[in-house]
């Protein structure tokens, strides 16, 4: 029996086992004089023991599955007349020809050597036999559980507290779920960066103003010595974001307080959600729009009033992008933040002879403030993370400047550089990445945290 | 419920407000107010004066519109979306909705205190430094200091605050920041003072110092309060104004008011008959 089937064949016996769960939970209450006699609905009863019935059959079959392959391959291993001669790769390559003759024995491959024949024959009975007494089992289980969970219907049976703390198992384990996901990252970049670091020491990559990851993969090979300084990086990753910021922070809080304070009911209904478009926009696309059209107007623009030798690409054109990019962010954080100042403020200040405008300055943004500054932190920590647009229209060049105008790179473009295409592992230049993944992780933590402290810190104040 | 829509229809589309509505010293003169809300009408036809350092209570039952009435009188309504507002409205023989009225000195010299405390997110000082900086009636920081403790002393609040004037006013209880909020509005040297039920939020010790600012207050500011509590009206106005579905059925010495009425619904209403 397939796994396919047999899940069908487990959901249809859990089904059958509510159904009958439930009615007997009905005929019990008509015997004592109606439904109220029960503890619970009757569907939870059921529920219950479509629960007792699914969930040790599943978990059955997921132990199942994580073992049986292993058992298989080494009782497969063990028939082998010569197996303990060989060395591990061998066993392994031995074992994939005696798979593939097994899943396909008319494969074009000629195999000759009897005993993987035998082997892959022994192999297919095995599937075989493994698979229904793995059907066999998780049927088995279904139903012994499901049965008693039958038996033990009763109006005193609190099914309903059942039901529920399954399903908040169930949420817990999902919770638990992004968590985990998030530690193994941070484990692996952590883990990645370490060895790195045992090759190139911390101050080097930290303080090291030179960027040039080329190793040599072999002695006599003409390429870089590799150099790990990545402060060119770390400045290229500001500026790029300082630029960004530039545009998005003004442009954003001015459009929202333009929103929230003045536009009309009609104006902010067409506004708002054509500004949240921008933020719908696929990143490669900005990319694309900063390469071809940003950064050659700011070239040709350039050169028009004087200057020579411009970079095609430059900080000025990506960055700038970013910050469109961006302005949704600033704009609609502040917004909801500059709404939630409450109108008895306003009002305040109208009342002491207060005008529109010193009431915005005055009292509406000081207010929302704590809520502004945590939106635009956010924008922040979205800039320094950003690749695709960078990595299209400011360049690779590790230029150590502060000219706008200069081609530069940031932390995230290195990080796509070095890890694509064919790499090895273990070389210093691809364990460079995950140090610079581990920086840019620290860096956005923390300034997620400070930004969510500081927008916590602002609902408090009115709530 | 009943009550109230038989009364409706006995006051008529021409009621006549009794008492004495009209005073000689008037600080504020309103003839003929009607109010909108869009299509709805809130006040109708309503006419009083409201004598200089006089204390003027506005009672009756919820929806009657003496909030509405009390907010044309500095024009914050004019932050309400679709509020109309017609008729003469005078302050001194000013028309307070003229054209040539500028909204912000208007409300410089008719105060507002609400019925929430509503200090700013700043420290104590700053919220009391708010109006006369904006309106830039100090140049040095001697005189500011100067305003902030007389407006705090006016306020009885001086004694409580004056080692914390850095503080957040928001930090202060409820009864403080109405105080607080009662200072600010003197800060700006204003001539007429509106509370919107200024202790409604508050318990009755605060309440009780309230009052007691009220009437100190009421030497040299005229002071028009709306508020749901009739001993408090009886306590602190010197002349009581009755509505009823916006309409001003009555205006007439407090005592007056709450002894011996003139109209029967004013009477109906101090005597918990509905409301």
């Amino acid at each position: 029996m397939n796994l396919t089937t047999l899940l069908l064949t487990l959901v249809a016996l859990s089904a059958a086992i509510f159904y009958t769960s439930r009615r007997r939970s009905l005929s019990k209450a008509k015997a004592l004089g109606g439904q109220h006699h029960l503890n619970s609905l009757p569907l939870y009863y059921g529920m219950m023991a479509c629960l007792w019935c699914a969930l040790p059959a599943i978990s059955v079959l997921v132990i199942w599955s994580i073992f049986d392959g292993v058992i298989i391959e080494r009782i497969i291993v063990q028939s082998l007349p010569n197996s303990s001669e060989l060395t591990s790769s061998e066993l392994g390559l031995l074992i994939n020809s005696i798979q593939n003759y097994a899943a396909n024995p008319g494969s074009l491959t000629e195999v000759s050597d009897p005993a993987i024949i035998q082997a892959a024959e022994r192999l297919v009975d095995l599937n075989r036999v493994n698979a229904m007494a793995r059907a066999l089992l998780v049927l088995i289980f279904g139903v012994i559980f499901g049965a008693i969970a039958w038996t033990r219907v009763s109006p005193e049976l609190r099914a309903r507290q059942f039901v529920e703390k399954v399903f908040q198992s169930l949420l817990l384990l999902s919770s638990f779920v992004a968590v985990l996901v998030t530690v193994g990252i941070v484990f692996s970049v952590l883990f990645e960066s370490l060895r790195f670091f045992s090759v190139i020491p911390v101050t080097d990559f930290v303080f090291g103003t030179h960027w040039s990851p080329q190793t040599a993969i072999h002695d006599g090979q003409v390429g870089g010595s590799g150099s790990f300084g990545a402060v060119p990086l770390f400045a290229g990753t500001l500026l790029i974001s300082a630029i960004a910021m530039l545009v998005a922070v003004p442009t954003g809080l001015m459009s929202a307080i333009y929103l929230s304070e003045y536009a009309d009911r009609r104006v902010r209904a067409i506004v708002k959600p054509m500004l949240e478009v921008l933020a719908g926009i696929p990143t490669v696309v900005y990319g694309f729009f900063a390469a071809l059209t940003v950064a050659p107007t700011i070239r040709s623009f350039l050169e028009g009033v004087g200057f020579e030798n411009v970079s095609s690409e430059s900080a000025l054109a990506a960055g700038g992008v970013m910050g469109i990019m961006i302005i949704p962010f600033v704009s609609s954080l502040s917004d909801d933040v500059i709404n939630a100042v409450p109108n008895s403020l306003r009002d305040g200040s109208y009342g002491l002879g207060a005008t529109k405008s010193e009431t915005i300055k005055k009292v509406v943004i000081p207010a929302a403030l704590p809520g502004i500054v945590g939106g635009i932190l956010l924008a922040v920590s979205r800039a320094i993370g950003e690749t695709m647009i960078v990595v299209m229209a400011a360049g690779l060049a590790a230029n150590l400047t502060a000219n706008p105008l200069e081609s530069v790179t940031t932390v995230t473009v290195q990080i796509v550089t070095l890890l694509v295409g064919d790499q090895e592992f273990d070389s210093p230049k691809t364990l460079a990445a995950f140090a610079l993944g581990l920086v840019l992780f620290l860096v956005t933590l923390t300034l997620n945290f400070i930004a969510l402290h500081v927008v916590k810190k602002y609902r408090e104040q009115y709530e | 419920m009943n009550m109230a829509t038989n009364t409706a229809e006995t006051i008529g589309d021409n009621h006549q407000t009794v008492g004495t509505p009209f005073v000689d010293n008037a600080k504020l003169s309103m003839r003929n107010v009607n109010v909108f809300y869009g299509e709805k009408q809130a006040i109708f036809d309503v006419g009083m004066d409201i004598g200089t350092n006089e204390v003027m209570a506005m009672i009756g039952p919820s929806g009657c519109g003496k909030s509405t009435f009390l907010r044309c009188l500095n024009r914050m309504n004019d932050t309400i979306e679709g509020c109309r507002v017609e008729g003469d409205l005078n302050l001194e023989g000013e028309d307070i909705y003229g054209a040539k009225l500028d909204v912000v000195p208007l409300r410089a010299r008719v105060g507002i205190v609400f019925q929430k405390p509503n200090p700013f997110p700043k420290s104590i000082y700053d919220n009391i430094a708010y109006g006369p900086r904006i309106h830039g009636l100090v140049s040095k920081r001697t005189e500011l200091d100067e305003i902030v403790e007389t407006s705090l002393q006016k306020a009885g609040l001086w004694n409580e605050v004056k080692d914390r004037l850095d503080a957040p006013g928001t930090g202060l209880s409820g009864g403080q920041q109405q105080r607080l909020c009662i200072a600010r509005t003197i800060a700006v040297s204003p001539e007429v003072i509106l509370m919107d039920e200024p202790c409604s939020a508050l318990d009755p010790i605060a309440t009780a110092k309230i009052e007691e600012l009220i009437a100190e207050l009421s030497e040299n500011y005229t002071i028009a309060i709306v508020t749901h509590s009739m001993q408090q009206a009886a306590r602190v106005s010197n002349r009581t104004a009755y509505f009823h579905l916006g309409k001003l059925i009555e205006v007439n010495e407090t005592e007056k008011v709450f002894t011996n009425p003139d109209h029967q619904l004013t009477e109906a209403y101090i005597t918990g008959r509905f409301g």
